[in-house]
């Protein structure tokens, strides 16, 4: 099936950064694949290394980034090896990204309709007029009202939801195979927020377009991504399908995600968020670098950084707790709560090709 | 629009007035006489010139005479060229302070845009650092020790430009050259620093991400928001090259009326000194209202919020 294809693989990726106080190992051996059409969630807390990733892929990261290893393929070739001048006929695209706050990510001196035209006129060598009115049909694509007046009209004449809108129209006008969503929405109210994730989807089913959406919010990834990879100090500790992750996830630290992710129920009272902070990137430990703020930690887990569990064909995690020499751990109360849940949606979905892994899990319990 | 223009020119009005008020009664009060060799002169001669200039008469009254000359535009007579209105002075010095001052400024500003984008544009290289110590030794520099400098190697050493007077294009080049030091040095500063931070707001992030070049970032989305912010320093740059100007052409023997202000403040020549400042304070408004105006036509931000208010 053409779905299946990937259309970017990252392997082993390492990034760091020279700064005075020394090298920051942002990026700690990442690797993960991106298929056609799908949309992988990329979670974690802020400065899990995120943002960097995306900027490795648009080859866009600071003076002071170096790639210590790894590839990300992209049509058999690697990004990580183009010059500048080859990115940049890539950027806007094939690959294209919508940042965080629409309120700046505008050029407040230009009409959007010439901002939105702009890399139709860069990639496609397009006269004005044709830019123009492909601009105009994007717009309304988009759902801007009067997109016939509004093409003249500046970025401070937009909402915010609105001028999201037009940041997306200008990252799929080239309609680009893949579409970078670092925090989309993070910086817009939740009515508008929603708007904008039906907006992406809706778009998405249209151009086939794979998204990698970046976010630090579980709350609004259950609705968006078909997988999830979980992000901590620099490394993916756990990924699998959208399910996988929110009903029967294995990390302790992907616990604790979801643990202080507000659900109707919790709505009003305080969040258990999790206690700590992350790891100083300057000196990583040398195990699991979550270790430190784990109450499931292991003696190993100071010594020695986990391997990825396989969980199933879809669902790996890296914590000591799935090697089967690990004594057993019950996950907290909730945890629990959502594995039940995951037990009836496997039994109802897959009864007829019922797998191994899943009576596994329901032991675990 | 129409309303705005007229609040404005209101204001200048009313600046004016206060200005000429101010002025007058320090003239007034300031030690000094304009007679040059007063012990020579008899009680009754020196009456007959006080009376001459209509300086027998009350202050208030001598103030009322000046203000309805003034709004005529009438500054009376100079003393130090008696029979020459001041007006008339000042309208024959205005050509050659007009042309130095206005080549200075456009000089200046453009080359300070030209190396205040270089340096932001190359921020942190050597080509950053040159531009930050040009721009640092013309600022301080004072202008008359730039004026002496370029007077003694470009005039008298190498003899490429006249030391001094007034006469074709080539008289100019060694004043506006001094005098374009300070707005050069000012606009670099100013335009590195707006510059530097355009070039890391998120706007331009995107225009990278959309595939567009450096060229074409700076050329297409980073100048014009970097241009916009520097009109708002040429109502400053203007008072720099008045100042600069008195100084410079007095070093060149520019007659214009920098150089007369000098002198009449040498000679207590009081209506020209009065009549000058007034000069002076209108040019100032005059090009902070064009400013003004420029600047809410260039951004769209203010050109709109202008229109809805
Ligand atoms: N230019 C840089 N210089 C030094 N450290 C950086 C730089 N950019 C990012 N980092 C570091 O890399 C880590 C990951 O950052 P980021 O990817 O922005 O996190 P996230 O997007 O997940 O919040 C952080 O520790 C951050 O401090
Ligand atoms: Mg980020």
């Amino acid at each position: 099936m053409e779905n299946n294809q990937n259309v970017l693989e990252v392997r082993n990726l390492k990034i760091n950064f020279n700064t005075y106080a020394g090298t920051v190992k942002a990026i700690r051996d990442v690797s993960f694949d991106l298929r056609k059409g799908e949309t992988l969630a990329i979670v974690g807390e802020s400065g899990s290394g995120k943002t960097v990733t995306t900027r490795s892929i648009m080859g866009l990261n600071s003076p002071n980034a170096v790639i210590a290893g790894g590839s990300i393929m992209f049509k058999n070739q690697d990004l990580l090896k183009k010059s500048r001048k080859q990115m940049d006929a890539i950027r806007g695209n094939n690959i294209a990204e919508i940042f965080q706050d629409p309120m700046t990510s505008l050029d407040p001196t230009m009409k959007i309709g010439k901002q939105i035209a702009e890399p139709l006129i860069i990639h496609k060598g397009m006269k004005r007029e044709k830019a123009y009115a492909q601009a105009l049909e994007m717009m309304k694509l988009v759902g801007i009202e009067n997109a016939e007046q509004r093409i003249n009209n500046y970025p401070h004449q937009f909402s915010g939801g609105m001028r999201q809108r037009i940041v997306i129209a200008i990252a799929l006008v080239n309609y680009p195979e893949i579409l970078i969503a670092d925090e989309p929405t993070t910086a817009l109210d939740v009515t508008i927020q929603a708007q904008i994730l039906d907006l992406m989807k809706e778009l998405q089913t249209k151009t086939n377009t794979s998204i990698i959406f970046i976010t630090h919010d579980l709350g609004v990834v259950a609705g968006m991504a078909d997988r999830v990879a979980v992000m901590y100090a620099g490394k993916i500790v756990e990924y699998g399908t959208v399910d996988e992750i929110f009903y029967n996830p294995k990390h302790p630290y992907t616990w604790g995600l979801l643990n202080s992710m507000p659900t109707m129920d919790t709505s009003g009272t305080e969040l258990p968020s999790i206690p700590g902070t992350p790891p100083d990137l300057l000196d990583p430990p040398k195990g699991d670098a979550f270790a430190a703020r784990n109450k499931y930690a292991l003696e190993i887990d100071t010594k020695q950084q986990p391997p990825f569990f396989k969980v199933s064909d879809t669902h790996y995690a890296a914590t000591w707790l799935l090697d089967p020499r690990a004594p057993k751990m019950t996950p907290p109360e909730q945890i629990i709560e959502r594995q039940k849940h995951y037990a009836k949606l496997t039994h109802e979905a897959i009864d007829e090709h019922k797998d191994k892994h899943v009576e596994e899990q329901e032991e675990q319990l | 629009m129409v309303k705005y223009l007229g609040k404005r020119i209101f204001y200048i009005i009313l600046t004016l007035f206060i200005v000429s008020t101010i002025t007058f009664f320090l003239m007034k009060f300031m030690p000094g006489t304009p007679l040059t060799n007063q012990a020579k002169l008899t009680p009754s001669q020196i009456h007959q010139i006080y009376k001459q200039y209509g300086l027998d008469k009350p202050v208030w009254q001598q103030y009322l005479v000046y203000l309805a000359g003034v709004v005529h535009g009438n500054f009376g007579v100079s003393f130090q060229f008696s029979n020459q209105a001041v007006s008339y002075l000042i309208g024959s010095r205005m050509g050659p302070s007009l042309i130095i001052g206005g080549q200075g400024m456009i000089v200046g500003v453009l080359l300070g845009l030209v190396l205040g984008s270089l340096g932001a544009v190359k921020a942190n290289t050597w080509i950053d650092t040159t531009s930050t110590i040009v721009s640092i030794l013309l600022v301080s520099i004072p202008s008359f020790v730039l004026a002496v400098l370029l007077q003694y190697y470009l005039g008298l050493k190498l003899r490429w430009f006249p030391i001094a007077d007034w006469g074709g294009f080539i008289y100019t080049v060694l004043p506006t050259m001094a005098l374009a030091a300070s707005p050069l040095a000012e606009t670099a500063r100013f335009m590195r620093t707006e510059m530097v931070d355009v070039l890391s707001s998120d706007y331009i992030e995107l225009a990278k991400a959309k595939g567009l070049g450096k060229v074409g970032i700076i050329y297409h989305h980073a100048l014009r928001n970097s241009l916009i912010p520097i009109i708002t320093i040429i109502g400053p740059l203007t008072v720099n090259i008045m100042t600069g100007s008195m100084v410079v052409e007095n070093i060149f023997s520019v007659p214009g009326i920098g150089e007369q202000f000098v002198k009449s403040v040498l000679t207590n020549d009081y209506p020209t000194i009065m009549g000058l400042t007034i000069v002076y304070c209108a040019m100032l408004c005059v090009v902070l209202l064009i400013t003004d105006i420029l600047y809410g036509l260039i951004d769209p931000r203010i050109r709109l919020s202008g229109q809805s208010n």
